[in-house]
């Protein structure tokens, strides 16, 4: 079985985050590390493919600047291969946009089942895997929590508000996992010297056959016209545990009637 | 061109159509002067009465999709309503996990971008402006489509308060889902819902929640304790969510619930930006957190520098003893 897994190369959340000026965009300069809602897709892929007895994880990545390094991280937890989609003109696609160039690279590698995180961390826009999916003509299952693969069919534990859906989907299709689907691999040091030769398939827009009108910051059907601070929320009363401290918190929640 | 006409996604759970629905029928009437209503599965028309209540004059019923997920065929019967010429300015969804499906479908069938994550939405002159928190809510972005109409927003939830207007019951019109393919394949097999003791987190007038801090999946007891205690729900951080910790159900964020209880009390919690933008907007939040530089404290009224192990133990011994 062959598995795809859409990845996405972001910075690194612990580090201060920016803005550009002029387009309001998240500023993605500089080294790129793997999502870590991606991880677990990808330590998902690699489990789906060694239990269906043969078959590789292909991942999948848009990113600017050639951009690789959390590519490897995922190339040294097991997958064989990428594809990288990078080019100026994808610079401020919207989620759109981005679909339609990763449906496009996920076509190339012809794959029995597609895995995505449901969201990534730093633009969280939620609605790409499943707009990859219309436009790949392919069923989605979002929000699995657990998932299993036979017979040409994947079987998901689907989170809903009550509790989760069995749900059966016949492949080729598109599942987008929740973190804590799976425990992800660290690479071994053997995973991460192999990683550097494995290949990764760098393509332009126009490769893809796409129009580079399409997308990018002229493609995008949407803009940010403002960036405010948010109105403070007053500082409160901070007070260090001297081993009594919890009768403080008594003393709050009576001035609330909640004791 | 103004805004005449808004479109409402209603999700429908236990036979009535969920809060977030509510919400933005009352915002869509702030800002159309027609709304009308969209919702599907076999109590769909039931609904007629209470959208109608919200200001929904019209309630367009997709009917039972039976086994399968809503995303495709809902998306589907939005587009045929759409391409026979009866064209909304803005289509709203409440963000659950359907609606989700619903709005990335539908985006890729009409070939039209989606604002998500909105918190916030406002006329101004023939557009519409939506606002979102960026870096944990410290920041406030507006953001508006420049693509063609219909625009597409997906709100989070208690993004605005729900008020019934009064309206009579909405007319019931049919909007069938077309021939689907492929991507309709998805069917569910079988609905498990988890039992939950206490109310529901997004309801819950007191959440007591957990993170890293607790040190291991055991120590979730007493957040649970305490929670029961105030008669609240219990929560929890990303990070114990990604190790397995607790079930997913639980986590308040921007990955999980948004939460505005009067009381918020975050045990162990450092306060990322993925936590705060779930839970800044409760009335009144405590935190209890070792560490003294923890982003937390910035948006509590009471903190406490302390280790969740010795303070949440007593508090519970405390309110115990109480009676």
């Amino acid at each position: 079985m062959n598995v795809v897994v859409c990845v996405k190369q972001i910075p690194d959340p612990a580090a201060p985050q920016a803005l550009d000026p002029d387009t309001k965009t998240l500023v993605r300069e500089g080294k790129l590390i793997l999502d870590d809602s991606d991880a677990y897709g990808v330590e998902m892929g690699l489990q789906l493919a060694e239990q269906a007895g043969g078959g590789e994880v292909t991942l999948v990545s848009m990113a600017p600047g050639g951009e690789t390094s959390g590519l490897r991280t995922a190339l040294a937890m097991g997958a064989a291969k990428a594809i990288l989609v990078s080019d100026d003109a994808l610079k401020g696609s919207d989620a759109l946009a981005t679909a339609k160039v990763l449906a496009k690279a996920v076509e190339r590698a012809q794959p029995d089942l597609v895995i995505a995180a449901t969201e990534s961390t730093d633009g969280y826009t939620g609605t790409t895997p499943v707009q990859m999916a219309e436009l790949l003509g392919m069923p989605s299952v979002t929000f699995a929590k657990k998932v299993a693969v036979s017979d040409g069919t994947v079987r998901v534990e689907r989170q809903t508000e009550a509790g989760y859906d069995d749900v059966e989907c016949p492949l080729p299709a598109v599942v987008t996992v929740t973190a804590g689907v799976v425990e992800p691999r660290y690479p071994s040091f053997k995973g991460i010297m192999a990683a550097k030769s494995k290949p990764v398939d760098q393509l332009t827009v126009a490769d893809l056959g796409i129009d580079a009108g399409q997308v990018g910051l002229g493609g995008a059907g949407q803009e940010v016209t403002q960036v405010a601070d948010a109105e403070a929320r007053a500082g409160g009363e901070i007070v260090v545990d001297e081993g009594d401290a919890h009768e403080q918190v008594v003393r709050f929640l009576e001035q609330l009637k909640l004791v | 061109m103004s805004i005449e006409k808004i479109w409402v996604v209603v999700e429908i759970a236990d036979g009535n159509p969920i809060s977030s629905s509510l919400e933005l029928l009352t915002q869509a009437r702030a800002m159309a002067g027609t709304v009308e209503a969209l919702s599907w599965g076999p109590d769909a028309a039931k609904a007629a009465g209470e959208v109608g209540s919200f200001g929904a004059t019209t309630l367009y019923d997709v009917g039972d999709i039976g086994d399968a997920l809503p995303g495709v065929p809902v998306a589907a019967a939005v587009k045929a309503l759409v391409e026979a010429g009866n064209r909304p300015d803005v289509i709203l969804i409440p963000t659950t996990y359907d609606g989700r499906d619903i709005a990335g479908r539908l985006s890729a069938m009409l070939d039209l971008p989606v604002i998500t994550n909105v918190v916030g939405l406002s006329e101004e002159g023939d557009e519409v402006r939506s606002e979102h928190g960026l870096f944990g809510g410290a920041k406030v972005a507006v953001a508006r489509f420049t693509a063609q109409r219909p625009w597409i927003f997906v709100v989070r939830a208690k993004s605005f308060a729900a008020e019934a207007s009064g309206g009579g019951a909405a007319d019931v019109m049919p909007a069938p889902v077309p021939e689907l393919g492929a991507t309709n394949a998805a069917k569910i097999d079988a609905r498990h819902v988890e039992e939950q003791s206490g109310p529901k987190l997004d309801e819950a007038d007191v959440v007591v929640s957990g993170g890293r801090g607790l040190g291991s999946a055991e120590n979730y007891a007493m957040i649970e304790e305490l929670a029961k205690l105030l008669k609240g729900a219990a929560g929890a951080s990303r990070a114990i969510v990604d190790a397995g910790w607790v079930p997913y159900s639980h986590q308040v964020g921007q990955t999980g619930k948004t939460v505005k209880p009067t009381l918020y009390i975050a045990c162990g919690i450092s306060g990322a930006t993925q936590h705060l933008v779930g839970m800044k907007g409760s009335k009144n939040i405590v935190a209890i957190n070792k560490d003294q530089d923890a982003p937390i404290f910035s948006v509590a009224d009471l903190g406490i520098v302390g280790d969740v192990h010795k303070v949440v133990p007593k508090l519970i011994e405390a309110l115990k003893a109480r009676g």
